[in-house]
């Protein structure tokens, strides 16, 4: 029993020793931190330095400068008025506003309204119309928002060295993160707490009645990412760690724009060839009607809900 | 002309509005105020086609009661085209903002002649 025990304390002695040396590493990290900063900021002395000397920024410096500034705000100020002029003088010539008879209310208009329902079962004619009419331009739009995510992905995600330690930049970005950013606010906790699961399951509600109601996989989506964005600030990147990661991102969003892709894929093939889909459309006003929109739906708040997510953490601290 | 554009004040509003986001395009040196200016410009343009869908005395179109009869509902279609609107936009400013970042990393300045300028000393 004694040496069970004296084992543990010797274990225990080591792990305060390997804790005291990781808080040692960190410090010259910061310490080397601070180094590069500087010589940063002297680099860039010398550059506005050598600045001074060209010809083209001296004379830009002096006259040159208020003569061109001038020009281009006058130049600017006249374009942006011209611009204006032109505009309202077109808009003063269009349909009058609220009038019934415009050249936009034309025939693309009274089909989707009077055989929308019959032919997508959607009671929101505008669900049927992007989601079963004009499903390809969705399917766009989601995946230029995947593009978004990932582009930003790769400009702002500081990734660990060959070693798996963390380098320079994670360290400065995650000192500034608890500089900036609450740390166990209370009140903010405790409200987070009230509100993260009516928030998540008026999203969830939103994007269900998406062919019900006004609402949809956009909107729906856009509000349950408001729900995590509140419960990251309120409880860190630990806790939302648990059920958020990459991995999370990157397979949630990818089976909803394969699934999107292929139902739609299906669609189109049977629609080309004048065969039946054989997708039930329901009973219009039910929660499980209008054929394929309410998948869609959830495939499209799904995208949505991962990519303003991973906005906000990559712009916050440049990771998850 | 004045007459015409009182009547059509939503649209009016909207190209003043685009205006002035492209005045602030113009104008601003700061990164964050030109995508500011831009994003003005979006929502001028959102708020135009919403107008256009606009007819009086009519409802949003949802079916109610069955009734599918073309003088009941606006036009659902600037509906569609707004939602794709907001959509690229948020993606594309996102990606704006995140090369503003990277710039502001570099040159620790988010004045856009400043970087110009300190990009061309630093490329000689």
């Amino acid at each position: 029993m004694r040496d069970g025990f004296s084992g543990l304390d010797d274990r225990i002695a080591d792990s305060l020793k390997q804790e005291a040396a990781e808080k040692e590493n960190l410090k010259q990290l910061l310490e080397q931190q601070r180094e590069l900063t500087d010589s940063r900021k002297h680099e860039r002395e010398i550059a506005l330095d050598r600045m001074a000397h060209y010809d083209f920024t001296k004379w830009a410096h002096t006259r040159g400068q208020k003569v061109i500034t001038r020009l281009y705000v006058a130049l600017a100020l006249t374009l942006g008025a011209l611009m204006i002029f032109f505009l309202l003088e077109t808009v003063a010539n269009m349909p009058r506003f609220g009038a019934a008879d415009t050249p936009g209310s034309n025939i693309v208009t009274r089909r989707y309204i009077e055989r929308g329902l019959q032919e997508t079962g959607a009671v929101n004619i505008v669900a049927g119309m992007i989601l079963d009419y004009r499903a390809f331009d969705t399917l766009g739009e989601s995946t230029v928002l995947f593009i978004a995510a990932c582009a930003v992905l790769i400009l702002l995600r500081i990734d660990k060295d060959s070693q798996g330690m963390p380098v320079m930049e994670q360290i400065a970005e995650d000192a500034d993160d608890r500089h900036h950013e609450p740390k166990n606010d209370r009140i903010l906790q405790a409200s987070a707490k009230l509100l993260t699961p009516v928030v998540l399951l008026f999203g969830v509600y939103v994007i269900l009645n998406g062919h019900l109601s006004p609402g949809g996989g956009f909107s729906g989506g856009a509000i349950i990412s408001a729900g995590l964005i509140l419960y990251l600030n309120a409880f860190g990147f630990e806790k939302s760690g648990r059920f958020f990661r990459y991995e999370t991102f990157k397979w949630v969003s990818f089976c909803s724009l394969l699934f999107y892709g292929l139902a739609k894929t299906y669609s189109f093939y049977c629609g080309a060839n004048r065969l039946e889909s054989g997708i039930p459309l329901g009973v219009p006003g039910a929660i499980l009607s209008s054929g394929l929109i309410m998948p869609l739906n959830i495939a499209v708040g799904m995208v949505v809900a991962c990519t303003m997510y991973i906005f906000y953490a990559l712009f916050r601290k440049g990771g998850l | 002309m004045l007459q015409m554009l009182y009547e059509n004040l939503e649209q009016t509003v909207a190209v003043i509005l685009f205006g002035i986001g492209f005045g602030i395009l113009l104008l601003q040196r700061n990164l964050i105020r030109k995508i500011i200016g831009l994003n003005i410009m979006d929502t001028a343009v959102y708020l135009f086609l919403a107008s256009m869908g606009y007819i009086h005395g009519r409802k949003a179109p949802i079916v109610v009661d069955g009734v599918t009869d073309t003088a009941r509902y606006i036009n659902p279609i600037p509906a569609g085209l707004v939602l794709t609107g907001i959509v690229v936009s948020v993606s594309f400013t996102a990606i704006m903002l995140a090369l503003t970042i990277r710039l502001y990393r570099r040159y620790r300045t988010l004045d856009i002649d400043q970087i110009a300028l300190l990009a061309k000393a630093e490329g000689d």
